[in-house]
């Protein structure tokens, strides 16, 4: 039966890209699909794009193609990746110089028109009521600081791309699962409108979309984690895929980490809401119908996905300004490691207090014993901590008084209880978004989408 | 008898928007009885209470022995405008495994042997 290896490239801007050398070294990999925009990714390129208007993609594209491109042109593997963020022809510019430089030759193929910042008042127009799809809220109460927005792109275009000659596809927002099935359609020539095996590409992008997490790592459990072999040299996974829609995951030969049925199943079910009815651009997933087959030997058979029709609408995210947070942390040695915390705690709530400063949420944690945990921590263990660290965050419109915040902290070196540990940990004022979920109608994002081809070299 | 989730099953936790999402997985169909049994949405929601200010909701997998759980509301707002330290809910699953529900000994017993 004709099928087609994918492998696993980043799972966020910043992950590590060594792990993808063993995939085309030792694999057999035919496509590398990377994944490098979280929800929030495009909040920090936005920031980079107004600094400075030929940026705003994943800059660690660059050095990641430096690295891999000449093992990859060796074993004819291609890349799809959606490092082009909010501007995906500055991507190919990026790489375009480096290849030039280098003496390589590629053809580069960019997808763009995911942005809708620019026509969110045409869309509303045009009928979108662009509502926050968990909340119904009205988009007047944030539209004035919203910093992007962008609708989740499917698998066509890049399949498109593909079957034009890209070598490298360069996407800006796609939804994540897209970057594997679009090799995938392309590859195994499937209907757009042929639902289960849609669906069981669609699993298979969604099993490999967190590279590590895919193959035994953040493997969610007590005891069990450690029995996961060789994180140092974790292979990410690799699926090959089947023409009638099946798939196996595996990851190369001599790679630490785990492919079993226990570590698949857990990426399945991550950041899913309603399992059986699990959406992307090209198709809705039922994952109940599902059979992980573990064979032993990192495999894992992947059967039986049922899909239903695509969704007439895209999902779109925008992310807006939604005031600073100021911060400080400072630690404590045995004795009284947390009672000195939480007097710390007091003495800077108290400090801001006299100085006239509120707040619109504070929040108090502490570090060894409940940052983490939450309400779920044991009480009973921290008048016996060794020594703990107390972390307070305050929410506030103002900017300069989230700065003001983080600078009570170091007064308490001399003047506050003893045995104090670091003051490395007093922070600026980070700015905080908010994320603003909701649908449009795809013929509205889908008559504005663009594929450019680009021979460089 | 009493024993913490930790002891009999394993769990993931991620973020999308407000909600944060728990997979919870059984090791054996038994197993995933018990859960399916005792972890119900109203005991979640006494669980996570002080994070989670809407509906929990729970959808059992019987061909993945697992449950997906979904508390909505639970992130402050979302990943970019949480205070918390674990602004991404990643260890909402371990506060998840640190619930105590009502475990058959037998089978709690046949768990123990089997980390032993």
């Amino acid at each position: 039966m004709k099928s087609v290896r994918i492998g696993a490239g980043l799972g966020f801007y910043g992950d590590s890209w060594l792990p993808v050398r063993a995939s085309i070294e030792r694999g057999a990999v035919r496509y590398i699909a990377s994944d490098h925009l979280s929800e929030l990714t495009l909040a920090i390129l936005q920031k980079d794009r107004q600094r400075d208007p030929g940026a705003g993609y994943a800059r660690d594209v660059v050095p990641m193609l430096a690295d891999l491109w000449p093992l990859a042109a060796r074993h004819g593997v291609r890349f799809v990746l959606n490092a082009g963020g909010l501007n995906p022809a500055g991507a190919r510019e990026a790489i375009a110089r480096l290849f030039r430089e280098r003496g390589w030759r590629a053809r580069i193929a960019t997808v763009s028109g995911d942005s809708v910042l620019e026509r969110l008042d045409q869309l509303r127009e045009a009928g979108e009521t662009l509502a926050h799809m968990d909340t119904g809220a009205d988009i007047a109460t944030v539209r004035e600081r919203m910093l992007f927005a962008n609708a989740y792109l499917g698998a066509q275009p890049i399949a498109e791309a593909l079957s034009r000659g890209a070598d490298i596809v360069l996407t800006g927002r796609v939804a994540d699962a897209a970057l594997a099935l679009g090799p995938i359609v392309h590859e195994l020539g499937w209907r757009w409108d042929d639902w289960d095996r849609l669906a069981g590409g669609l699993t298979v992008g969604h099993l490999l979309e967190c590279s590590g997490q895919g193959s035994g790592g953040n493997f969610g459990s007590a005891h069990a984690w450690a029995e996961i072999p060789d994180y140092v040299h974790l292979g990410y996974p690799i699926a090959e895929v089947y023409e009638d829609g099946t798939a196996v995951i595996t990851k190369a030969p001599g790679t630490g980490g785990r492919v079993s049925f226990d570590t698949v199943r857990q990426q399945l079910l991550y950041e899913v809401h309603n399992p059986h009815a699990y959406a992307s651009p090209d198709v809705v997933l039922d994952m109940g119908t599902l059979r992980l087959v573990d064979e032993g030997g990192d495999r894992v058979r992947v059967t039986g996905a049922s899909g239903a029709p695509r969704p007439a609408s895209l999902k779109v995210v925008g992310g807006y300004h939604d005031g600073w947070m100021g911060s400080g942390i400072v630690g404590f040695a045995w004795p009284e490691a947390y009672a000195k915390c939480e007097k710390a705690a007091e003495i800077v709530l108290a400090l801001a207090r006299e100085r006239g400063w509120t707040f619109e949420d504070t929040c108090v944690e502490y570090i060894g014993y409940n940052s983490l945990l939450g309400a779920n921590a044991d009480p009973a263990q921290r008048e016996a901590l060794n020594e703990c660290f107390v972390r307070i965050t305050v929410r506030t419109k103002d900017k300069k008084l989230a700065d003001a915040f983080g600078r009570l902290f170091p007064w308490l070196g001399l003047s506050g209880p003893p045995y104090i540990g670091t003051m490395k940990g007093v922070q600026p004022a980070k700015e905080l978004l908010g994320i603003w979920p909701t649908l449009v109608r795809r013929e509205l994002v889908e008559s504005k989408l663009e594929i450019a081809l680009e021979e460089v070299g | 008898m009493k024993a913490r989730l930790a002891e009999i099953a394993h769990a993931r936790s991620g973020d999308k928007a407000d909600r944060a999402d728990i997979g919870l997985f059984a090791r054996d169909p038994e197993t995933y009885a018990v859960l399916k049994r005792e972890v119900t949405p109203e005991r979640l929601a006494r669980h996570f209470a002080v994070i989670a200010s809407g509906p929990v909701e729970i959808w059992p997998l019987d061909n993945l022995l697992a449950l997906k759980i979904v508390l909505n509301g639970a992130l402050q707002g979302g990943a970019a405008r949480s205070l918390r330290m674990d602004n991404l809910g990643k260890s909402i699953a371990a506060q998840l495994l640190r619930m105590e529900i009502e475990v058959p000994e037998t089978l709690l017993a046949a768990q123990r042997r089997r980390r032993a």
